[in-house]
């Protein structure tokens, strides 16, 4: 299990640019004063030769994430199809969401299968708080981060009850949260009952209508992912996944678990929040089976496992790939009963051929194949060098 | 009132007797296995889906399709676990095997739409609609029968995990996988035959659930998984006879709340759940949970 997770881990910090990481917490102890290990220039060769090409480089995420940023910037410039720009839109939110459940969930290991209810109390904020306060057109985007401080709050009681359990009990705790708020919402007065809540009607022109949309779930998701790869830089970020390997080791090192899983699952909070506020918006009606919808979290979940659990760009590539393909085969069949047993069937096959996603699984390909690569460029350097001299020095590193 | 209320008991305790059984399945699934079935709920509305079709297209009798349906089920989650749980392994299994169940269920779900449409359907027979008068009440009769049945399923139960090899081969996996390898059990024979049992008694709780609810969709899947997973997760995981005594304390209470408040009636098990977790993180019957290796 152990060497499982260290060639997870260097596949996908190679995958992110990120620094590297200690790749077993149990040795070296999280956020203390531990040298930052496995740095890839201590195992290639000395500089100065084509061995020392590192096996990472930054210079392709780099631009990668740029021209990404700069295409969907563009989409709604090009393709000013309604259709196109709500798929846009709904895509979008989705990659925010998958980059805030993979904040708590990706990185501390703990399954959430109930942020749907985040989601939700966001959605339902927005539309009961524009209602109240008479807030219309641009202004209720003013709500959002109140929708996003809302959930947040909420995460905290859920959160101290449910994170003193692991594993299974966790999951089904989430599970049965989300039970709650949909029975919650299908009941109270507040939300309307199973009638549900609308939310104000936008005034702004036809032909532009989904824009304003388009750029603030943009913003959102560009911060989820930031905040993604702050986090994953920090000693947060450093202390959550050593939770995730072993939490008990973890504790016995120092790593007080309890306030930084919860402030993992607080900050997934917010941005889930903000998310739901922001589709509820756009979709223009709150209803308990539409807002709590299980498929929702599924959808989620899948969309990481997808892309690469715990991963930066896992998350992003997973909702980009599987959200509007979603949409599309929504639009495309007649009943919605044979897009859920496609979506059934796609989910298990990510789970049964792809368990750690499409990033890490290519990651580990292009690993392999380079030192497959370095392998053989050394073997042909030793083969030249025992040609000229029959004595052969002392084996390199790579032997 | 009086009669209200000795009523909701009665009909609690012995729909509880359902409810146990179906979660006893779920629990023993989880012991051996060490996974959660959140397909369980979805195998409940199949397992009456079958019986409804045995019923209405071979008008054969509910207690009698049983026979076909029993093992049915029993193939059926034996087909499961050889193609979508067996081959998952490693650090992740536990989350793997969850979301597999999870799509699993979403499949069948999907199908049963395609089938069956989501107009509500129910089981008749003449004990679904006959009752006897009990004190001064009436009670039907479906709900006895359901009972005696889950009483003989749990019968059966205890004798095959008590009385048999397998059955000590079966207790020997839940304790220790790997001791159970050690000494030559063949852990995939064991779990892929408790999957097939944990799934088979999922046909007699779908028969009676199809016949005591009234109507049911695919879609009533969620509202029973949701049930099972706090009666286990309440019990202790792992623990078929806290299973048992919780699913029977907790529907019974369920009925009581029902009757002034039906609305809010399902929310007493999250409610409880929450409550006794936040005290007793290992549930009232189980085991205080052993670090994983």
């Amino acid at each position: 299990m152990t060497s499982d997770r260290a060639a997870g881990e260097a596949a996908a910090s190679e995958q992110d640019g990120g620094r590297p990481v200690a790749p077993e917490p149990g040795t070296t102890a999280p956020g203390t004063t531990a040298p930052a290990t496995t740095a890839p220039a201590a195992v290639t060769p000395a500089a100065g030769t084509r061995h020392a090409r590192p096996l990472r480089s930054r210079s392709v995420p780099v631009a990668g994430v740029a021209v990404l940023i700069a295409v969907i910037a563009v989409f709604p410039l090009v393709f000013t199809n309604p259709t196109a720009t709500n798929f846009g839109v709904i895509t979008l939110i989705f990659v925010a969401v998958a980059a805030a459940w993979n904040i708590f969930s990706g990185f501390s290991g703990y399954l959430s299968l109930g942020h749907a209810v985040f989601y939700g109390t966001g959605a339902y904020f927005l539309v009961v708080a524009a209602k109240d306060w008479n807030l219309n057109g641009a202004d209720v985007f003013w709500l959002l981060p109140l929708a996003g401080a809302v959930a947040a709050l909420i995460a905290v009681p859920l959160g101290l009850v449910a994170l003193r359990v692991r594993r299974h009990t966790f999951v089904v705790i989430t599970i049965a949260f989300f039970f709650i708020a949909q029975l919650s919402a299908s009941n109270l007065a507040v939300t309307g009952g199973s009638s549900g809540v609308l939310a104000p009607i936008p005034n702004w022109a036809a032909a532009t209508f989904n824009n304003p949309f388009y750029y603030l779930a943009m913003l959102l998701a560009a911060a989820a992912v930031a905040l993604s790869v702050l986090i994953r830089r920090s000693r947060f970020g450093l202390q959550l996944r050593a939770i995730r390997d072993d939490e008990d080791r973890a504790a016995g090192l120092g790593v007080r678990a309890m306030p930084v899983k919860l402030a993992a699952l607080v900050l997934s909070a917010f941005i889930t929040g903000m998310a739901g506020a922001l589709w509820v918006y756009f979709i223009g009606q709150a209803v308990p089976q539409f807002v709590f919808d299980p498929l929702f979290d599924l959808a989620v979940v899948l969309m990481v496992f997808f892309g690469g659990l715990g991963t930066i760009a896992g998350p992003v590539l997973g909702a980009l790939i599987l959200e509007p393909t979603q949409l599309y085969l929504n639009l495309q069949e007649s009943n919605s009963y044979e897009s859920e047993i496609l979506f059934g069937a796609l989910f298990l096959v990510v789970i049964l051929f792809l368990p750690r996603g499409v990033l890490p699984t290519a990651g580990e390909w292009l690993t392999a194949g380079r030192i497959r690569r370095l392998r053989g460029d050394w073997l042909a350097w030793r083969a030249g060098r025992t040609a000229d001299r029959p004595v052969p020095p002392a084996a390199g590193n790579l032997s | 009132m009086a009669s209200e209320i000795g009523q909701a008991i009665a009909a609690g305790i012995l729909g509880g007797g359902v409810y146990a059984l179906m979660a006893a399945g779920l629990t023993l699934i989880f012991g051996v296995l060490d996974i959660i079935n959140v397909a369980q709920g979805i195998f409940v509305v199949l397992g009456a889906y079958l019986s409804y079709v045995l019923s209405v297209h071979l008008h054969l009798d509910l207690l009698l399709g049983l026979l076909i349906t029993v093992p049915a089920m029993f193939v059926i989650g034996l087909v499961i676990y050889w193609l979508f749980i067996r081959p998952l392994r490693g650090a992740e299994r536990t989350s793997m095997t969850l979301l597999a169940c999870f799509a699993v269920a979403l499949i069948i779900e999907g199908v049963l739409y395609q089938e069956f449409g989501s107009n509500y359907v129910s089981l008749n027979a003449w004990y679904t609609t006959a009752s006897v008068h009990v004190f001064d009440f009436y009670l039907a009769d479906i709900y006895l029968i359901g009972f005696g049945l889950a009483a003989i399923a749990f019968g059966a139960l205890y004798l095959i995990l008590y009385r048999t090899t397998f059955g000590r081969a079966v207790r020997a996996t839940m304790q220790n996988q790997v001791a159970a390898r050690l000494i030559g059990i063949d852990v995939n024979r064991v779990s892929a035959v408790t999957f097939g049992i944990g799934t088979a008694v999922t046909a007699i709780g779908g028969m009676v659930y199809g016949a005591i609810s009234g109507g049911f969709t695919p879609n009533s899947s969620y509202d029973l998984i949701s049930r099972l997973l706090a009666i286990v997760i309440l019990a202790g995981m792992g623990s078929i006879g806290g299973a048992l005594v919780t699913a029977i304390f907790m529907t019974t209470i369920e009925a009581l709340v029902d009757i002034w408040q039906p609305d809010w009636a399902v929310v007493v098990f999250y409610l409880a759940m929450v409550i006794i977790l936040t005290f007793r993180p290992a549930g009232l019957f189980g085991r205080r949970a052993v670090r994983a290796q």
